[in-house]
């Protein structure tokens, strides 16, 4: 039967990727090492979800809230609207997409932070990394190219009587994407 | 380990005269024509390629950053001393096959012409030869024509060490450096050795400063 509270804590993605929702995730350890009682409260009320140290994760973990990570993924994290952090014990092989990156621990992979990556004092990351704004401190180890992705500023409603340059448009839009910088991203590793 | 090499650490007798020493491990500020002459060559230019070998920095990632071009940072010191500090002498662990590719394949393993421009500060300087001629023809081979490479290295002849810095850029002609440690340089360069050493390239000028740092730039 259907469950309310199911299902808002582990509502699925709407259907925009072609990803099957129960494939992804392969856990060898519990979710969160942190003791939570079986009839936990909604994500609102428990705070951000976690991932602790003792636990290791292969495959990709889809997000829809705020996520703490501290133990070890090997796979992709994806958070799209959302903050990850990736705590002093997290170790990540793993592509990683959100909102916002705070790093304290390890990543091995690609990152891409469309608001803001955050790399502390003692973090460590190997890889690309695609943001907005990029905040380093003294003391991270970081080995990759760094691409400043500016926000876009939306769009107003496209001109609708231009027949002429409707057909120049597209392809003016689609190859503003630098060349140069996309061969570099290529390159890097 | 290439700290092991301290002769005096921040000996202040090391330091040059002209720069604001402050006390060990501070910043110190300095201008340098070289760099001013190497963020001249970007200019007017967007989306360029930067390779940086200081490691990452808040002001280098943001100076070129802002300038619309991408930045790949790269803490070539940091590889050096996992390369060859273990074991023997950091010099002679570089004469080791294994060791030299093991720290090309870390530091240079781009295809070709993947960059229009690269920071290497003062680090070629404790290549030892063999080695050093590589690194130079593999960063030739990774640049793009008529790209730019700024190079500094310690003109006095008789130093028995010398500091090794991390520079970061305040502005495009004002370096900040914070003294890492001091090593000894493997050899001393004057223009004719270093015209040598990058015969492949295109060109090479050379700024000879008061605190005996030769500051070079080499087109591609």
């Amino acid at each position: 039967m259907w469950n309310k509270r199911k299902e808002e804590e582990y509502s699925p993605k709407p259907a925009q990727a072609p990803i099957p929702a129960s494939s992804q995730t392969k856990e060898t350890a519990p979710m969160s090492s942190n003791p939570t009682p079986s009839h936990a409260p909604t994500s609102e009320s428990r705070g951000p979800a976690n991932i602790g140290k003792a636990v290791m994760i292969k495959g990709q973990i889809f997000s829809r809230e705020d996520l703490t990570i501290d133990g070890e993924i090997d796979g992709s994290v994806e958070l799209h609207e959302h903050r990850l952090t990736v705590g002093p014990n997290g170790k990540l092989q793993a592509g990683v997409k959100a909102r916002e990156v705070v790093v304290l621990g390890t990543i091995h992979g690609n990152v891409e932070a469309s608001d803001k990556i955050d790399i502390r004092k003692d973090a460590k990351l190997v890889g690309d990394i695609k943001t907005a704004r990029i905040v380093i401190e003294d003391g991270a180890y970081f080995k990759g190219s760094i691409d400043i992705a500016r926000p876009e500023v939306s769009k107003p409603a496209a001109a609708p009587a231009q027949p002429k340059a409707a057909s120049a448009a597209p392809a003016a839009h689609s190859s503003s994407a630098t060349p140069a910088t996309a061969a570099a991203a290529d390159s890097s590793r | 380990m290439l700290k092991d090499r301290l002769s005096d650490p921040f000996s202040p007798s090391l330091h040059s005269p002209p720069r604001k020493s402050g006390a060990p491990g501070q910043p110190l500020s300095r201008s340098s024509h070289g760099l001013d002459q190497f963020f001249s060559s970007l200019q007017d230019q967007e989306s360029l390629s930067i390779l940086d070998f200081s490691g990452a920095s808040q002001a280098n990632i943001s100076f070129i950053t802002n300038m619309g071009h991408r930045i790949y940072s790269n803490d070539v010191v940091r590889a050096m001393e996992e390369a060859f500090g273990s074991g023997g002498d950091f010099v002679e662990n570089q004469t080791d096959p294994q060791r030299a590719a093991a720290f090309l394949r870390e530091s240079l393993d781009f295809p070709e012409g993947s960059f229009d421009g690269a920071l290497v500060w003062d680090t070629l300087q404790f290549l030892a030869p063999p080695l050093l001629q590589d690194t130079v023809d593999q960063l030739c081979r990774i640049l793009r024509p008529q790209a730019s490479l700024l190079a500094f290295f310690h003109a006095e002849e008789k130093a028995q060490s010398a500091p090794l810095y991390t520079y970061r850029i305040v502005e495009s002609k004002i370096m900040s450096l914070t003294p890492r440690n001091q090593v000894r340089p493997v050899q001393y360069f004057n223009n004719r050795s270093l015209e040598k050493l990058f015969q492949k390239y295109n060109s090479v000028k050379f700024f000879l400063t008061r605190d005996h740092l030769r500051e070079v730039i080499v087109r591609r």
